[in-house]
């Protein structure tokens, strides 16, 4: 009960933020807040893939880039409505990811790193290829997505619809995990071989978790096209699953809010020490080295020994 | 052969499987009835363990036929033999080490559940399942292991483990149980009590055999219905201990060089000239 109290606390303080910075006066971060969010999310669905599937995918930016080409295309053809636009985004991600899946899946380890690696490699140069895609310099978004009866165009609400949507995921998630479906892939991080004897069809279960990985990445992207006023070939370039590789293993690999910490933390360093220094990389790298040899677990896990 | 159409519950014909020069599988022809104990012995490297895995459907044949109940299995893979009701174990224990014993076990109970609304289960908490929890308690009290249910598989003994990972192969609810060298490792006591849990499953044993354990496995098992321990259950047995196998066995197949040389009741295999030859010699 302790926990979940917690949790309503930091939801409702989350949700505060953007009034009390409104107050100050300091309404950029109200834009950075939101970023963070969208990372978090992102960051979420790879930790679902690597943490709970049990499967190191090097593509997320695939996915995530999908979601915010998809809202930006649909944007450009004249469909405006997050309602239809958002879900169709989730969709376009959770298909790539049915199709990518479906042949990596049938690899493992660094030869699944690199398979999924090399697809969403294939995306970004198809992408960028393409002129009605907007090429190198990505494609840009008219205005933001209509969400009636809230006006997405205010950054307050915008952040609060990301803020609604991270905790509906985070909370989707964790029902996942702990269900027959969770127990099952639980038993699959564990001992593949013994799934298998015991007549789990061990691919099918990994393929359900990669695509729910990769729609939430989906959403995030489409979020993110929104922020950002555009669609960028960054987004799907293999440094940005890098980057999201890099939140996930910072906030904890498999720990319940893993990707949520590792982003907030990754992208808060990154602000701080731009601030302070041209070398902000040499500082993070630093950091990280840090979390990998005195946190093995994550910034969740030295969380968790503290209690 | 001595066997009869009608009893056979697998049928393997001319079965090969062959990695690089080497015919691990050359040419097999066994057929399992139904209920019995079927031992397979044979010298290291006869190909044992590749006849299981071709069996269980981890690794599929270069020629020949396997007929399980009647229906062709050769191309079916793993889980889907699971499905039909043929379940194995290995030679090195499989178990989820991070798990509790019961949860080990509520694992191969939700297997067998089928239906996608098993597994794909996505929304209500698998710990909500009284029904199934209650049921992997009770295979545990079977094996003996009713006491360690709250433990982790990690954190138990190399016999305790050998019994949970029968205890999740019967949990299937198999038909045909494939047990490779279920005994490797363990010390006296412990492969005593193995072979007695193994002997409880044969089919002319009576009533069921029940192990009780300290925390009254006897009236647990009395609520178990159907499938093992019920006098349905068929074993094909991988095994060194030749004394044990002579206990356990209702039929023994030798396999030499990847070919059963002979195949029969077990005094019959005993007197066999050509397996006292290439194989048995100075144990028998």
């Amino acid at each position: 009960m302790n926990q979940r109290h917690a949790e309503i606390g930091l939801l409702l303080a989350a949700a505060a933020l953007p009034l009390v910075l409104q107050s100050f006066g300091e309404d950029y971060y109200i834009g950075f807040a939101t970023r963070l969010l969208i990372f978090a999310l992102a960051a979420t669905g790879l930790n679902f893939i690597v943490g709970y599937g049990g499967m190191v995918a090097f593509g997320h930016a695939a996915f995530f880039g999908i979601g915010a080409y998809a809202v930006a295309l649909l944007m450009a053809a004249g469909l405006f409505s997050a309602w239809l636009a958002w879900p169709l985004a989730v969709g376009a991600a959770a298909l790539a990811a049915l199709l990518i899946g479906a042949v990596s899946l049938r690899t493992r380890g660094v030869y699944f790193i690199m398979i999924t690696l090399a697809f969403a490699q294939m995306i970004y140069y198809s992408v960028i290829s393409l002129k009605f895609a907007g090429g190198d310099d990505g494609l840009p978004l008219a205005r933001r997505s209509t969400l009636a009866p809230l006006d997405l165009a205010n950054d307050a609400t915008l952040y609060w619809v990301t803020l609604a949507l991270l905790a509906a995921c985070l909370f989707a998630l964790q029902r996942l995990a702990a269900s027959r479906y969770g127990s099952a892939l639980a038993g699959l991080r564990q001992n593949e071989t013994r799934m298998e004897a015991i007549g789990y069809p061990v691919r099918h279960i990994k393929l359900v978790c990669f695509v729910v990985g990769a729609a939430v990445a989906g959403l995030a992207g489409a979020l993110l096209a929104n922020q950002n006023g555009m669609a960028s070939p960054s987004q799907l370039y293999w440094t940005q699953s890098g980057m999201l590789l890099v939140m996930v293993i910072l906030g904890g690999v498999g720990r319940r809010y893993g990707g949520v910490l590792g982003a907030i933390a990754l992208l808060g360093l990154e602000e701080v020490l731009g601030r302070v220094t041209e070398h902000s990389h040499f500082y993070v790298g630093l950091a990280l080295l840090a979390v990998v040899l005195f946190a093995p677990h994550g910034l969740a896990g030295l969380w968790a020994r503290q209690k | 052969m001595g066997t009869t159409e009608v009893t056979a519950l697998l049928e393997i014909a001319g079965l090969k499987r062959h990695f690089g020069g080497l015919w691990a599988t050359n040419g097999v022809d066994l057929t399992l009835e139904a209920g019995e104990i079927h031992a397979l012995i044979g010298p290291n490297g006869a190909g044992k363990t590749t006849l299981i895995h071709l069996i269980s459907g981890a690794l599929l044949p270069d020629a020949g036929t396997l007929h399980f109940a009647g229906a062709d299995i050769t191309r079916c893979n793993m889980h889907e033999r699971v499905a039909r009701g043929i379940t194995r174990s290995y030679q090195i224990t499989q178990i989820f080490p991070q798990l509790s014993l019961l949860e080990n076990v509520r694992l191969a109970v939700q297997a067998r559940r089928r239906d996608w609304g098993s597994s794909l289960r996505f929304w209500r908490p698998a710990s909500a399942d009284v029904q199934m929890i209650a049921e992997a308690g009770d295979w545990l009290g079977r094996v003996g292991l009713a006491a360690a249910a709250g433990q982790l598989a990690g954190d138990v003994s190399h016999g305790e483990r050998r019994a949970l990972e029968l205890a999740m192969a019967l949990a299937t609810r198999p038909r045909l149980l494939l047990l490779d060298e279920p005994l490797a490792g363990m010390g006296p006591e412990e492969a005593e009590h193995m072979t007695r849990l193994i002997a409880g499953l044969r089919k002319h044993a009576g009533p069921p055999q029940v192990f009780p354990g300290p925390q009254g496995g006897e009236r647990r098992a009395a609520t178990l219905s159907g499938g093992a321990f019920n006098g349905e259950q068929t074993v094909l047995l991988v095994e060194h201990d030749m004394d044990i196998v002579f206990r356990l066995a209702d039929r023994i197949s030798v396999l030499v060089a990847g070919r059963i040389i002979a195949s029969g009741a077990p005094a019959a295999v005993r007197e066999n000239q050509e397996v006292r030859r290439a194989y048995l010699g100075d144990e028998l």
